[in-house]
C-alpha cells in the first residue's frame, strides 16, 4: 500500500511538471528552482508536511519536498534558537542532500570521464 | 491554406513588431511538438518507480533499526548516489530522454545537475573547472531555497513575535 | 558588383581540392561513403572537447592540401572559423601549419563565408591559391551554448544536432590542378562564379531550441537577393542547399519564398537534412553547426557537381546569431546567411 502510494504520488508529481514543461518550455534549470521555491512555500502554509506523513517517498523525493524540509528547518531552528534560527535552519536540512551531490558529484569528476551523447 | 495565409501577413506585416509577433504565430503552427499526452505517461511511470524506490530504501534502512528520521537521510544519499554513478555511466541523459520531468523533479534529477558540470568542466581544472562550475545548474536551486525558506521563515518569526502563531 | 549586394567573379577561382573529416554518428549516415576521413574516436586523440575539435580541423586542412598536391607553403592565405568562443578550434587548429590566416565568424553560415571571402581574395589577384575551412563538435558545442552532456533533459523535435565534423576546400586561380587526387577523368571541374554576402535578419524568435525558424528568414533574404541581383529565375540553378535549417526551417523558407514570387520546392535541399537519418539515427530536425555546411559541400555537394549530375549550384548556410549570455539577456536569435554559386565546367 505504502508503495503504491509513493507511486502514484511521485507520477502524479511529475506528470504535473512534464505538461507545465511542454507547455511553458521552461528549462529544467527554472523548473527545479520553481519546485524548491514552492516547496518551501506549501511548508510554510502547513499544507506538504502532512502530505509527506501520508504519501512518504513520493512526496518527499520530488524537490518540492526538499523545499518543504528547507523551511522546516529554519522552523525548528527559529522555534529553538530565535532569530539566529533564521540563518541555521536552511543549511542544516539541506546539508545531507547537498553535501551527498557534491561530495559525490565532485568523486565522479575524478573518477569519469565526459562522454559523447549517443 | 491557413499557414499560406499566416506567411502573406508576416511579408505585408506594415512594421517590425507586428511581423514579429505574424511570425512568431507562423513558426508556433509549423513546429512540431512532442506528443504531450506520452511525454506525461513516460513522466508519471519513471517519476513514480523512482519515488517507489525511495519508498523501498527508507524501509530498507528502518529494518537496519534506524528510526524514521534518518532511514529518510540515508534513502536521499542513496538516491543521490545512484544518480551520480548513473551519470558518470552516461545512463542518465538516457532514461532523461524518456523520463523527461520523471527524471528532473525527483532529488536525482538535482543529483544529475552537480554531476554532470563537475564531469563535463574537470578539463578546466579543480578550482575554476569543477569548483565554479558544479553549482551551474544546483546553484539556482539551493540559492533560492535559502532565499525563499529564509524570507518564510522570517515572516513566521515575525509572526511568532506578534503572538500569531 | 551585382545589384545591390553580390559578387560575380571575373576570374572565377577553381575548387582544386576539398577534404571532409567526420565524427562517427555522421559517417554512419546517408552521406558516410562521401567523407574522407570518419573517426570513431570522438576526442579524435585529444584531451578535450576544444582539443578535439581543433584536431579535427588541422586533419581536414592537411588532407585537403595532400589531396591538392600542392606543398603547405603554396596556400598563401587560410580562411577558417568555428563556433566556440573567441574561434579557438580554428586558432589552436591551424596553429602549427604557419599558414597566414583570417579568422572569421558567422555562426554556422561560416562556410560560406569563408570559401566566399578566399574566393574574394584570389579573384582579386591577392593570392594564387587560399584554403577555407570551418569545423563544430558536437560536444563542444553543447557545453558551450546548452547543457554538460551527462545531464539528462529532452530536446524539443524542433531541435538540431551539432555535426561533429570539418571541411576544407581549396581555391584556386589557375584551373591547372583542379582536379584533385579524387577526381576520376572525365569529371567536370568546378569553380565559384558569384557570391551574395548576407544581412542580418531578425523576425524576433527567441526559442534557441528552434534554430531552423531563427534563420529562414535570413535564407529567404539572401535567396531572394541573389536570384534579383543577377536577374535569374529559382531554375538558374540545378539546386538551391541551405545549411542546417532542418525540416522546419526548411518548410518555413520554401513558403516565404513562395510569397515572395520564388518557387524552390523541387530544388531545395538542405545540408542538415541530407547528413542524418532522422528516424534512424534520432536527430530531430536535423544536422546543424559550421561542420554540418562544410563536410556536405567538401563530401557530397561537390561530387555530384564533379560528376555532372548537378550543373550550378547555390550553396547557402546559415547561422543563428547568439551566444550564452545575449541569451540569458533576453536577447532574439537573429539569422545570417551567405550565399555561394558553383558551377561545374
Amino acid at each position: 500500500m505504502e508503495y503504491i502510494k509513493a507511486f502514484v504520488v511521485g507520477g502524479l508529481i511529475c506528470a504535473a511538471v512534464q505538461i507545465l514543461m511542454d507547455q511553458t518550455k521552461l528549462m529544467p534549470g527554472r523548473i527545479m528552482v520553481i519546485l524548491v521555491c514552492l516547496g518551501s512555500l506549501l511548508g510554510a502554509l502547513g499544507i506538504y508536511e502532512p502530505f509527506v506523513e501520508w504519501a512518504g517517498a513520493g512526496a518527499s523525493v520530488p524537490l518540492i519536498g526538499f523545499g518543504n524540509s528547507l523551511f522546516k528547518g529554519v522552523k525548528e531552528a527559529v522555534d529553538k534558537d530565535g532569530f539566529i534560527g533564521l540563518f541555521k535552519g536552511g543549511f542544516t536540512a539541506s546539508a545531507v542532500g547537498v553535501s551527498a551531490a557534491l561530495l559525490f558529484g565532485y568523486f565522479a569528476s575524478l573518477l569519469f570521464k565526459p562522454k559523447m551523447k549517443d | 491554406m491557413e499557414k499560406e495565409k499566416q506567411v502573406k501577413e508576416v511579408l505585408s506585416a506594415k512594421n517590425k513588431t507586428e511581423r514579429d509577433q505574424k511570425y512568431n504565430e507562423y513558426v508556433k503552427q509549423v513546429t512540431p511538438k512532442h506528443s504531450c499526452l506520452k511525454n506525461t505517461c513516460n513522466a508519471f511511470w519513471t517519476g513514480g518507480i523512482i519515488c517507489t524506490i525511495g519508498q523501498g530504501l527508507t524501509y530498507l534502512y528502518m529494518s537496519f533499526g534506524l528510526d524514521k528520521e534518518n532511514a529518510v537521510l540515508y534513502q536521499i544519499i542513496s538516491l543521490v548516489f545512484l544518480s551520480v554513478l548513473f551519470t558518470g555511466l552516461n545512463l542518465y541523459p538516457r532514461i532523461a530522454k524518456v523520463a523527461g520531468a520523471g527524471s528532473v523533479v525527483p532529488i536525482t534529477g538535482f543529483a544529475n545537475s552537480v554531476a554532470a558540470p563537475a564531469i563535463e568542466y574537470q578539463k578546466e581544472g579543480q578550482v575554476f573547472g569543477i569548483g565554479c562550475k558544479i553549482f551551474t545548474i544546483a546553484g539556482p536551486v539551493i540559492l533560492y531555497g535559502i532565499v525563499s525558506s529564509w524570507i518564510l521563515g522570517l515572516i513566521y518569526y515575525v509572526l511568532g513575535l506578534l503572538g500569531i502563531v | 558588383m551585382m545589384g545591390t549586394q553580390s559578387i560575380a567573379f571575373r576570374n572565377p577561382p577553381w575548387i582544386i581540392s576539398a577534404a571532409s573529416v567526420v565524427g562517427q554518428k555522421e559517417g554512419e549516415g546517408p552521406l558516410g561513403s562521401y567523407f574522407d576521413v570518419i573517426s570513431e574516436d570522438p576526442m579524435f586523440g585529444g584531451t578535450s572537447w576544444e582539443d578535439a575539435e581543433s584536431r579535427m580541423m588541422k586533419l581536414a586542412v592537411e588532407q585537403a592540401i595532400n589531396k591538392s598536391g600542392l606543398s603547405k607553403e603554396k596556400i598563401r592565405y587560410l580562411v577558417g572559423g568555428d563556433l566556440l568562443g573567441q574561434l579557438i578550434a580554428t586558432f589552436f587548429g591551424v596553429e602549427a601549419l604557419s599558414i597566414p590566416m583570417f579568422g572569421v565568424y558567422g555562426a554556422c553560415s561560416t562556410m560560406g563565408e569563408s570559401l566566399g571571402f578566399a574566393s574574394v581574395l584570389v579573384d582579386g589577384g591577392y593570392a594564387d591559391t587560399a584554403l577555407a575551412v570551418t569545423s563544430s563538435h558536437f560536444a563542444g558545442a553543447e557545453k558551450q551554448f546548452r547543457f554538460p552532456l551527462a545531464y539528462g533533459n529532452q530536446r524539443p523535435l524542433a531541435a538540431t544536432w551539432t555535426v561533429t565534423g570539418s571541411g576544407a576546400l581549396i581555391v584556386s586561380r589557375t584551373r591547372a590542378g583542379a582536379k584533385d587526387s579524387e577526381t576520376k577523368s572525365g569529371e567536370h571541374d568546378v569553380r565559384v562564379i558569384g557570391m551574395t554576402p548576407g544581412r542580418i535578419v531578425d523576425y524576433g524568435v527567441k526559442d534557441s531550441m528552434n534554430m531552423g525558424a531563427c534563420m529562414a528568414p535570413a535564407a529567404c533574404d539572401t535567396i531572394a537577393a541573389n536570384l534579383r541581383d543577377f536577374g535569374v529565375k529559382p531554375d538558374y540553378y540545378d539546386k538551391i542547399i541551405t545549411g542546417d535549417l532542418g525540416y522546419v526551417g526548411q518548410e518555413i523558407v520554401i513558403a516565404l519564398l513562395k510569397e515572395k514570387g520564388y518557387d524552390i520546392k523541387d530544388r531545395h535541399l538542405d545540408c542538415g537534412i541530407l547528413i542524418y537519418d532522422r528516424e534512424v539515427q534520432d536527430t530531430h530536425s536535423g544536422g546543424s553547426g559550421c561542420g554540418c555546411s562544410a563536410v556536405t559541400l567538401a563530401g557530397y555537394l561537390l561530387r555530384q557537381l564533379r560528376t555532372g549530375k548537378w550543373k550550378r549550384i547555390l550553396f547557402v548556410p546559415t547561422g543563428a546569431l547568439l551566444s550564452p549570455v545575449s541569451f540569458n539577456e533576453g536577447n532574439p536569435v537573429p539569422g545570417i546567411a551567405h550565399a555561394v554559386m558553383l558551377e561545374a565546367v
